[in-house]
């Protein structure tokens, strides 16, 4: 799936219809395409071949790459601006990001405070409790 | 500032209070884009749910086996390539939508359709695996938030395969009409955020998985 | 009622047998049997009077944004009567349960009762009487002819009905769970609660959610998109924000129960372990998730009851809403502060200092947002000229009880007084302070106030203050006694008692108890009599209160189309905005207007959701498979159904329309 082809057929996209909101272009399918190949291989070089030197450093930059491959994902295939529907999608979603941050982070800190409160253990207990 | 429009009549005169003209300002659908992301917005956080229970239950492993016993990230990598093949084929259907190619739209939602057979078919084989070892759901907290979380996304890909079928007969049937030109739009949102919710469980779960 | 689950399971009917009937139960017995004659009253009316055809064509396969709303009330007002009752028992089982005595309520009994009462008032009393509400005032507020997605209405409507059937056969089919409303694990897991009371909780709860999730969606696409020209956010009526608002907490926290119920499930049928005691389950995880939920569900519930009150003090004061932006801002806030503190629920669980200081100081924010809209409403009435028909006698009576309960809700959010107060009859007073003083104070105003725009005459005004009066002097009498039980310590969910001076309070209780059954039934006779003398009670105009917003702009009930014209707004209040300016009624030049079709595709899905819900509840697995591929063939056959919609002739909007300027005319 080469970029080439994709660059010569670019100039036949403008004409769409434009009544049903944002579309993408050959050009942007493919830049996202090959922008989501390179932020999967990252990560996935850095955990097989143990790249890094520790494993909280591995970690962060999975978290990071991933994050990045999801915005390249809401750029270029979701095709989300802040024109679209008059900028709701985009209320929507950042409403829906700080929820969802909101219940992740959350649970795990309340659930942590719980865990060390009221079962104290070390991980290692805990990965050999039965 | 509200009020700025409020005395927008010509000198004297009242303003229009009503559209008499006929001229419908909504249309039937024109809300269902929106509509269908708010609907994907609040599948996020039945997703949401899931990873937090995997964040907190993740390491809970019962004396049993690990996600770094477990895994094979080859495997998860073949994974994400098919859905990631899946996503920009369904690209091309909608590019070739646009320009209003029914048999082009037809060729690449099959291609799509095969492409996420083949990411179920993986993950089917990596759950008989898994259960075959003996890590079933019941095994312990860590396999059941695993199964969960895993398992819902690949039922949403199922459901969504379902549809593209259902779909690809409805083009076939009546062509790219508005109606059937809407819904492959709304299954395109589906499909890429299935993508998108892929890349959370290959990070979040697979790859810092296996970190010990 | 000990059953082994393990035993007695057959192909053709689960764990479904005959001894799942509760023959041996001479309420239940009792109350089938009325159930039963009462159906077969309803069934042989419709029949005699052929009605049939007439309640499927024009309401049960209704799209009409406007008939749903009122389906969906009349499904409160029965669950209603379903959630008293079972109030009432209690009452009167904590009332002589002394000395001794058992009472005459056997411990799982009075243990699914207990349950039955917070799922039926939450679920099936409160949510439909919001979601009926702003089904019924949304659309005709924003000048649309309908919502975003009719069908999908009316299929949100059907799965709300499914899950409190599905509640209501528990009663006379098995059990109900024995839990508590929410179900806590691991009490709820299969080893503690074995046989089908929680799989009934579960499977209700989960169809019923579906459709209040996709009504929030539809909702939430229909305000943002199909306002009329002209009406831009700051010019919403304050009801539609607080809809607004509200279908935003449905649509992002209704996916965590979902989520929540689902993983409870496969505990329960497939033996993971999520919340279970071992193999690393944690159940303190469940009553983290079910929170998430729990807490924005009572903001759901009140804003919408908040939004009622705006337009109720507005209209009866005959002023614009006082701090009309504060109030939209103060609706915004708690939107987003009600996802912050759902710890506070447990506070005793111990997550430790740090965070329970986190929540509390999050929890007590709320409570400025709210009193910035409490003093909104004053100061409208301020200098207004206030008429005291029954919605703004509601509106007085919610403004002085939900004081209290607003502040005791500041109290129970003090982490060290949370200790004492937790789990008490402090917090059951604290909790029906704010949802009876607020939520059903609310919506019986908002039903007294809409109710001439849905029917097209007033409701009796004597037996509407008969109803207030009762309903405001039983609340006080019912729980200002478990206040100061609960400062002494008596806990909830508690169905015998040794102390003999606690009885004194119970006795109260009952009789406050005694008194808003008063009210429910003044209520049910002020519908009676207003029907019929609605001859007598006829409202012509469309806007009998004097109304400011543009649902009172159109005929009372409206036509099918809701407005001949779309209206174009200019003003916040934009009825009142029309009436000041002096605005023409257009009385010709009608054009054809584009409506969609009815369908039974709604109740058709709906009742095979409810079949497989029985299904899996008695684990009947043939007939689970055979629901789950009938619903997924049926939406897809439905899918197939392009022919969704059709034109209304100019000709008869026109004989509509002028039917109504006769009657405008005083023909």
């Amino acid at each position: 799936m080469s970029t080439e082809p994709a660059a010569a057929h670019h100039g036949h996209d403008d004409h769409g219809h434009g009544h049903e909101g944002a579309h993408g272009t050959m050009k942007s399918y493919v830049t996202g395409f090959v922008l989501s190949v390179i932020l999967t291989a990252i990560p996935f070089w850095l955990v097989m071949g143990d790249v890094l030197a520790t494993q909280r450093a591995t970690a962060m930059a999975i978290m990071f790459f991933g994050a990045v491959q999801i915005v390249v994902h809401m750029v270029y295939f979701l095709h989300m601006n802040t024109k679209s529907d008059g900028g709701w999608t985009m209320l929507a979603l950042i409403f829906t990001i700080v929820f969802v941050v909101i219940t992740i982070s959350g649970s795990l800190w309340v659930m942590y405070h719980l865990n060390t409160n009221m079962m104290p253990m070390t991980p290692h207990d805990m990965r050999n409790m039965p | 500032m509200a009020y700025q429009t409020a005395h927008n009549a010509p000198a004297g005169g009242k303003p229009a209070f009503y559209v008499t003209d006929g001229h419908e300002h909504v249309h039937a659908g024109d809300s269902t884009p929106l509509g269908f992301w708010v609907y994907l917005m609040s599948d996020c956080l039945i997703f949401a749910v899931l990873f937090a229970t995997y964040g907190v239950l993740g390491r809970s492993y019962a004396a049993g086996p690990t996600g770094a016993d477990l895994f094979d990230l080859s495997l998860v990598a073949i994974n994400t390539a098919m859905l990631l093949f899946s996503s920009i084929t369904y690209g091309f259907a909608m590019l070739a939508m646009e320009k209003g190619k029914k048999s082009a739209v037809l060729l690449w939602l099959g291609i799509t359709g095969l492409f996420g057979l083949a990411f179920l078919g993986i993950e089917l084989y990596e759950f008989h695996h898994l259960i075959h070892v003996g890590a079933t759901p019941q095994r312990s907290a860590f396999l059941s938030a695993f199964f969960a979380l895993v398992g819902t996304h690949g039922l949403h890909v199922t459901a969504g395969i379902i549809w593209l079928v259902t779909l690809m007969f409805q083009v076939r049937q009546r062509g790219l009409i508005a109606e059937n030109r809407r819904r492959l739009m709304c299954l395109s949102m589906f499909w890429h955020f299935l993508d998108v919710v892929w890349i959370g469980v290959f990070s979040f779960v697979y790859l810092m998985g296996v970190l010990q | 009622m000990t059953i082994n689950p393990a035993e007695q399971t057959s192909f053709l009917f689960g764990r479904l047998t005959l001894e799942a009937l509760p023959l041996h139960e001479p309420i239940l017995v009792a109350t089938f049997g009325a159930v039963v004659l009462g159906g077969l009253a309803l069934v042989a009316a419709l029949t005699y009077f052929k009605l049939w055809g007439y309640l499927w064509r024009e309401w049960l396969t209704s799209v009409d944004h406007k008939r749903i709303g009122i389906m969906y009330i009349i499904l409160a007002l029965i669950m209603l009567l379903r959630g008293f009752a079972d109030a009432i028992m209690m009452r009167l089982q904590q009332a002589i349960a002394f000395n001794g005595s058992e009472g005459y309520l056997p411990p799982h009994h009075y243990d699914q009762i207990f349950t039955a009462h917070g799922v039926i008032m939450i679920f099936f009393v409160a949510m439909p009487l919001v979601t009926g509400l702003m089904n019924l005032v949304v659309p005709l507020q924003i000048g649309a002819r309908d919502v975003a997605f009719p069908f999908l209405n009316n299929f949100s409507f059907w799965m709300t009905a499914g899950g409190a059937v599905l509640v209501m056969m528990s009663l006379f089919i098995g059990e109900f769970a024995q839990t508590g409303w929410l179900a806590y694990a691991p009490l709820s897991g299969s080893d503690y609660s074995p046989w089908v009371g929680v799989d009934y909780y579960i499977w209700s709860l989960q169809v019923a959610g579906v459709g209040t999730l996709l009504s929030g969606v539809n909702l939430l696409a229909t305000i943002v998109k199909m306002r009329a020209p002209g009406m831009t956010l700051m010019k919403m009526p304050v009801f539609t924000w607080t809809a607004l608002c509200t279908n935003a907490l449905i649509v992002a926290s209704f996916p965590v129960l979902t989520a929540v119920l689902a993983l409870l499930s496969l505990d329960r049928y497939v033996g993971t372990n999520f919340f279970t005691n071992d193999l690393g389950g944690n159940p303190m995880m469940y009553v983290n998730l079910i929170w998430i939920w729990g807490h924005p569900e009572v903001y759901i519930l009140i804003l919408p009851a908040f939004g009622v009150f705006s337009e109720v003090v507005s209209t009866f004061c005959r002023k614009r809403l006082f701090g009309y932006t504060s109030m939209v801002y103060a609706t915004v806030v708690i939107t987003i502060l009600s996802y912050i503190v759902w710890l506070h629920h447990f506070f005793t669980m111990g997550s430790g200092a740090s965070v329970n200081a986190f929540f509390g100081i999050t929890t007590m924010i709320i409570s400025i947002p709210t009193g910035a809209k409490i003093f909104n409403w004053l100061f409208t009435m301020y200098r207004g000229r206030i008429r005291y028909e029954v919605p703004m006698m509601w509106t007085v009576g919610f403004m002085l009880t939900f004081v209290v309960g607003g502040m005791t809700g500041v109290m129970l959010a003090v982490p060290p007084a949370d200790f004492q107060f937790h789990n008490t009859l402090f917090l059951i007073a604290h909790f029906h302070n704010v949802i009876i003083g607020g939520v059903v104070f609310g919506m019986f105003a908002g039903i007294v106030y809409w109710f001439p725009k849905a029917f097209g005459y007033r409701l009796d005004p004597f037996w509407g203050k008969v109803s207030f009066w009762c309903w405001l002097i039983g609340f006080w009498v019912a729980f200002m006694p478990l206040y100061v039980l609960g400062l002494m310590g008596v806990t909830r969910r508690v169905s015998r008692f040794e102390d003999p001076s606690l009885q004194i309070w119970f006795i109260i209780a009952a009789c406050g108890a005694g008194i808003i059954a008063l009210g429910i039934a003044a209520f049910l006779m002020q519908l009676f009599v207003s029907f019929l003398k609605r001859d007598q009670l006829r409202d012509v105009t469309g806007d009998p209160w004097d109304g400011r917003t543009l649902e009172w702009s159109t005929s009372s009930p409206p036509p099918a189309y809701n407005f001949a014209f779309t209206p174009v707004i200019h003003s916040h209040d934009a009825w009142w905005d029309m009436k000041q300016r002096g605005h023409e009624r257009p009385l010709q030049g009608y054009h054809p207007i584009h409506m969609p079709k009815n369908t039974g595709a709604g109740i058709i899905l709906a009742g095979l959701s409810v079949a497989m819900g029985f299904a899996l509840v008695w684990h009947i697995w043939w007939l689970v498979a055979l629901t789950f591929v009938a619903s997924i063939a049926g939406t897809i056959i439905h899918s197939f159904n392009y022919n969704r919609d059709f034109y209304i002739p100019a000709e008869e909007v026109a004989q509509t329309e002028g039917s109504r300027t006769r009657l405008l005319a005083g023909e």
